[in-house]
């Protein structure tokens, strides 16, 4: 029964999109970390915000509980995950896919951290391709973009401007 | 034929469709989601639960009160990409306000400003709009009023050079809440590091107006330095109790990293010089410069008149 529920629980989950970047799923972020269903059979599933402030924990949460009570759900709660901090590592390879598909250059590998961090007071290095052309001829425009998750780019070769999810 | 990916619903399409899906909630702040939702919130053993709620409220202020200054920069800056970049800070800082503000909430239920029955402001709401100046435990630093591009990029890489060697240490507290707020900190603070080291860098080498402005910028702004580093009870107490870092601690890290951005920028650090406080109590004591209370009348003065307000 419980494996029924979550069976149900998680394919209704696959079907909730980021309200930010619709042409990934939740799974496909990472942010959905766990789906469980507890002593009382209900579902309870675990998101992680992407950054601190992002806006969309509340339309996420929403869009979950939604297709839950679709799917015939009705007890069903979500809950935040605070930790482990959410990394763009966790994208997964249908995510990047899904990314560089739709005009968006996906991210490398996060930084590895462990002590204090260093100042970086040149721009940050990385082997960005343009989502357009595939051109490596790329520079950056800003490190800060229309979401908090993404850098501004744009491409020398094609001259079109995309944005890339900076790695954390 | 590429596959279309659209929604049956079409609910992210709608600006007007989003606003039914939740009944009714508070006008003015963060809607009912509980920013802290199933998060066990048990406060740790050897860890005063006042102490931890004052300590959170601190580190909350700082970013509350920041991110309220930064954001008078939306729609102010030289162009648009700095323009988005000082409100992503922004964002960032709100967010990590609203986490600590919560957890304040939750480890001591007590501080919290008491509205009227039934009101739907949430906890972090009411802290925020409802408390006094004189409630505030940020620095003094965070409060300066706003001045021109040179003197916010110099603010953020004081602000931030602080708060990453603050998080980077926090992120081991014993409080499980405060250390995946402060891990996730230390991620965004290096952003906002980087970005301001490079956009100081870019200032002082540029023209003779760019290079004077910012160094007024730091010449004005060097004096709340030293408040950074001064150790409140309350942060002795948690740091004792490993749930918290003294302040005094970072202060050779963090003036080294800002050694480092001066001398690549070949700036001098002005002579130290301390603002006083009254008596010898700072911002973390809730004594603050006029600035902040002309900054929290503008930022609470609509919700104060609204405390029920619904839409």
């Amino acid at each position: 029964m419980a494996v029924d529920t979550l069976e149900r629980a998680w394919a209704a989950a696959a079907r909730v999109v980021d309200p930010e970047l619709p042409m990934l799923t939740l799974i496909d972020l990472g942010v959905l970390r766990d789906i469980a269903v507890d002593d009382d059979g209900a579902v309870v599933a675990a998101i992680t915000p992407t950054y601190s402030g992002c806006p969309a924990m509340a339309a996420m949460r929403d869009d979950l509980l939604r297709e839950f009570q679709d799917a015939g759900l009705e007890d069903a709660r979500v809950r935040v995950a605070l930790e482990p901090a959410w990394t763009t590592d966790w994208i997964t390879p249908e995510g990047r896919a899904a990314l560089a598909t739709a005009g968006i250059s996906p991210p490398g590998a996060a930084p590895r951290r462990g002590g204090p961090v260093a100042i970086s007071l040149l721009p940050t290095r990385r082997a960005v391709h343009c989502p357009q052309c595939g051109s490596a001829d790329v520079e950056l425009s800003s490190e800060f973009g229309s979401t908090a998750c993404k850098a501004m780019y744009r491409c020398r070769a094609c001259l079109e401007p995309f944005d890339h999810v900076k790695e954390i | 034929m590429a596959e279309v990916h659209t929604h049956a619903e079409g609910e992210h399409d709608n600006a007007y469709a989003g606003l039914l899906v939740n009944d009714a909630h508070w006008a003015f702040g963060t809607d009912f989601e509980d920013p802290l939702a199933g998060v066990d919130t048990t406060v740790p053993d050897g860890v005063d639960p006042a102490e931890l709620a004052a300590y959170c409220l601190m580190l909350g202020d700082d970013a509350l009160v920041f991110s309220q200054r930064l954001s008078e920069w939306c729609s102010n800056a030289p162009d648009l990409e700095e323009d988005i970049a000082l409100a992503n800070i922004a964002l960032d800082l709100l967010g990590q306000a609203r986490l600590l503000l919560a957890r304040a909430a939750a480890a001591d239920p007590s501080i919290v400003p008491v509205l009227p029955d039934g009101s739907p402001v949430p906890d972090e709401d009411r802290l925020a709009y409802f408390r006094d100046d004189q409630h505030f435990r940020n620095v003094r630093l965070a409060e300066v009023p706003t001045g021109d591009f040179a003197e916010i990029i110099a603010r953020v890489l004081l602000f931030s050079t602080w708060r990453l060697a603050l998080f980077e240490r926090l992120s081991r507290s014993r409080d499980a809440v405060l250390a995946a707020v402060a891990a996730k900190g230390v991620k965004e603070l290096s952003y906002h590091r980087d970005y301001v080291g490079r956009w100081f860098l870019v200032l002082a080498q540029g023209t003779d107006e760019s290079r004077s402005r910012l160094l007024a910028a730091v010449n004005g702004l060097w004096p709340f330095t030293g408040e950074l580093f001064s150790t409140h009870a309350v942060e002795r107490s948690l740091a004792e109790a490993g749930a918290g870092v003294d302040p005094a601690e970072v202060r050779d890290e963090v003036l080294g990293v800002l050694v480092h951005v001066f001398e690549a920028s070949e700036v001098t650090p002005p002579p130290s010089g301390t603002l006083a406080g009254v008596q010898g109590r700072l911002g973390r004591d809730g004594v603050h410069t006029e600035a902040l209370s002309r900054m929290l009348a503008e930022m609470q003065v609509v919700a104060r008149a609204h405390p029920e307000g619904r839409w």
